[in-house]
């Protein structure tokens, strides 16, 4: 029994012996270089469609895709790069930069090709994000915005012609829209309310904007909302509920369920919500623009994933990680991302174009990237709890929102201190 | 060497032998990871950058955050509440299914089976127990009677209650089968003397039989107590979303360790968390094996 024992181990290690040694004679005829993101089945799909494009066109250059669980991600990536493993072009989220950066994990784009001038030609303006000094240390294939989703059955029933193109409107169509039962509970909702799903970023960039305001200052390190536009804003979006009863927090649990289940009006959310809602069966629902304020100014929220050169990539790799960058940015791998993901292309070059800006869909959302704004957050969900906080003071504990608001900014205010200092 | 070892010499040298591999798997899995936690506790760390030595900073943050305040009053409501109600409705069920003999598999049955369901599955199916109209179970019965909606999750005041009775009602079970086999440990002589010298039921409950329970009260009141102390699944799932509730009303310490831990990515703040979450710990159990020792 030990003698087979022992062969058995023998030949095992004279496999394993010739797997690496084969392993490392495909290696020298082609660079392979490692790409990391997080697992979203469309996003890999996708991806791996960009991956065999370009590897067709460069035929020394083999790309390996690795994905995690999203919970996981921030860990591997953390733990490989500084121990020579893992990717040499990495997925991230925008807001992950500065500590992606502060922690030595990616470099700089190179200024050849990737030059500023060239970038802010070329792509929608919120990518500046990603600039810092002469180079730009990541870019998107595709970008996401808000829009209005509306119920078209809903809107048919009640009379309505069409979605609201202002503020006043959105009121006025969701008060015809909204149902109570005999205890005067809502069993349908005019519009669907929460800062728990995408409204913190409408509050931010659009609301506040709208009524009149700037939300930060020196580049997203300073509140600024503590200001009568801010105040207004915050009457203006715990009014739904309050004052014009078209809406209830915490109703049907999240409000793109409300959405989902047919009894919410209108509902807004993000481009990604769009394959989510293809799936529903029976929900007759149309995209407009967000509802400009009475003077007809609009506002959008833009968010991406880029992606970066890590700093693990040098020598070939470097050179094979800066072409496979080039190719994931052209427009060709854009429209691919779009067509496959639905998420929005980050070039006007491809948005623009008459087919996307103009499709039934992707239009609203496309059209919306072009006065879209990016928050540079410091923590996304400690900062969006501090506008859930901020809703619930006035709401549960009947705060005035001038106090409440005065309260969140302050709030974040340090949390933003501690970060950037 | 081995050889010239006395028996029982030989006995420990196999005895240490075999503990070896608990000793290493508990050094490697808990001592490690427990001195390790101690340590960052003193540091600043993001998971991706470098550890930072900062001292007691950490520390002297959680003194002066409000939430964390917030949070420790949570969890010693938890612990307040829902462990003499859980002991108190435990021992009453226990005491009255030991004198039923009707259908007494059945119903024993019925007590333990949520303490074997997933405490996630059974969260989520409470959490639309309280739902607001038209999807909640609860709301839409009130609301057929004409009586307006209860915002049981979304109150500052009811929320934690609301988040508390599945809880207790899930470690019933467990509590339940505890305090019968207390009960059979009773033997039953004792019963029998007090009935001859006219003694009433209430006398017996409190003389024989609660003094006789003893060990197994202290049993339960310990495990429970760490229970409501390390209370997470039940917050976190009924109140995804916004994690631990309206304006922190249901926070427990350990959603707010998990939170700075895994969404702000402070581990050296959640470190900080996690030591006091351990001296709580250590103090409650000393202090109720202390109480509740025989004297």
């Amino acid at each position: 029994m030990p003698v087979t024992l022992g062969n058995q181990f023998k030949s095992a290690a004279l496999g394993a012996a010739a797997a690496i040694a084969l392993s490392a004679g495909a290696a020298t005829a082609e660079v392979e270089i490692e790409y990391w993101q997080y697992f979203f089945e469309a996003r890999v799909n996708a991806m791996d469609q960009l991956i065999l494009n370009f590897e067709a066109a460069n035929p020394d250059i083999k790309v390996n895709m690795t994905t995690f669980p999203y919970a996981d991600y921030r860990t591997k990536v953390a733990a490989a790069i500084p121990a020579g493993e893992g990717p040499d072009v990495v997925q991230l989220f925008y807001g992950w930069l500065n500590d992606y950066v502060a922690a030595k994990l990616i470099q700089p784009l190179p200024s050849d090709p990737f030059s500023p001038s060239m970038i802010e030609e070329e792509f929608f303006p919120m990518v500046a994000a990603m600039r810092e000094g002469d180079n730009y240390w990541a870019l998107p294939t595709a970008v996401r915005s808000l829009a209005l989703f509306y119920n078209e059955r809903l809107f048919d029933e009640a009379g309505i012609e069409g979605p609201p193109e202002t503020l006043d409107e959105m009121v006025e169509i969701a008060k015809k829209l909204t149902m109570t039962d005999d205890a005067g509970n809502i069993t349908q909702v005019g519009i669907t309310a929460g800062m728990t799903a995408q409204d913190h970023h409408w509050f931010r960039e659009v609301l506040v904007r709208q009524f009149g305001g700037d939300p930060y200052l020196d580049d997203y390190q300073t509140v600024n909302y503590n200001s009568e536009a801010g105040v207004m804003a915050a009457e203006f979006y715990t009014g739904l509920a309050n004052v014009h009863k078209v809406t209830a927090f915490g109703f049907m649990d999240e409000p793109q369920a409300a959405f989902k289940a047919g009894r919410a009006g209108m509902h807004i959310d993000g481009s990604f919500r769009i394959g989510a809602l293809n799936k529903t069966r029976g929900l007759k629902w149309g995209v407009a623009e967000l509802p400009a304020n009475s003077e007809g100014m609009k506002s959008n929220y833009s968010s991406y994933w880029v992606n970066a050169i890590t700093t693990k990539a040098e020598g070939e790799k470097y050179d094979a990680a800066v072409k496979f960058m080039q190719y994931v940015t052209s427009d060709e791998a854009m429209q691919i991302w779009l067509d496959v993901v639905g998420e929005l292309p980050a070039k006007p070059s491809v948005g623009l174009t008459e087919a996307n800006s103009n499709d039934a869909v992707f239009g609203p959302f496309i059209r919306g990237l072009a006065y879209a704004n990016t928050t540079k957050f410091a923590n996304e969900s400690a900062q969006r709890q501090i506008l859930i906080d901020m809703v619930q003071r006035i709401d549960l504990e009947g705060q005035s929102a001038a106090d409440s608001i005065a309260v969140a900014a302050e709030a974040e205010q340090t949390l933003l201190d501690e970060y950037y200092n | 060497m081995y050889r010239s070892l006395s028996v029982r010499h030989k006995h420990i040298v196999w005895a240490w032998a075999f503990l070896a591999i608990p000793v290493a798997f508990y050094v490697v899995i808990r001592f490690y990871p427990t001195a390790n936690a101690m340590l960052i506790s003193f540091q600043d760390w993001n998971l991706l950058g470098d550890r930072t030595w900062t001292g007691w900073k950490n520390y002297e943050k959680l003194w002066s955050d409000p939430v964390f305040w917030k949070v420790f009053r949570n969890t010693f409501v938890y612990l307040l509440i829902g462990t003499p109600v859980s002991l108190v409705v435990a021992f009453a069920i226990a005491y009255h299914l030991d004198k039923l003999r009707f259908m007494h598999g059945f119903l024993r049955m019925l007590y333990f089976l949520p303490f074997m369901t997933s405490a996630v599955a059974m969260a989520w199916v409470w959490r639309w127990f309280y739902q607001p109209v038209p999807i909640g179970l609860i709301n839409n019965f009130l609301s057929t009677l004409g009586i307006p909606q209860v915002e049981f999750l979304r109150s500052t005041t009811l929320a934690l209650p609301s988040i508390l009775a599945p809880a207790v009602w899930a470690g019933l079970g467990f509590q339940v089968i505890i305090f019968m086999a207390g009960l059979r440990a009773i033997p039953g002589s004792y019963y029998e003397a007090a009935r001859i010298d006219g003694v009433s039921a209430w006398t017996i409950l409190w003389e024989i039989t609660i003094p006789l329970l003893k060990p197994t009260i202290v049993f339960i009141v310990v495990f429970s107590s760490i229970g409501f102390l390390r209370i997470f699944d039940h917050v976190f799932n009924m109140t995804t979303g916004d994690p631990g509730g309206p304006l922190n009303s249901t926070k427990p310490l350990v959603l707010m360790i998990y939170q700075t831990a895994f969404t702000d990515y402070s581990m050296g703040y959640a470190a900080a968390q996690t030591v006091v979450l351990f001296l709580i710990l250590l103090i409650v159990s000393l202090v109720q094996l202390r109480i509740l020792r025989d004297r």
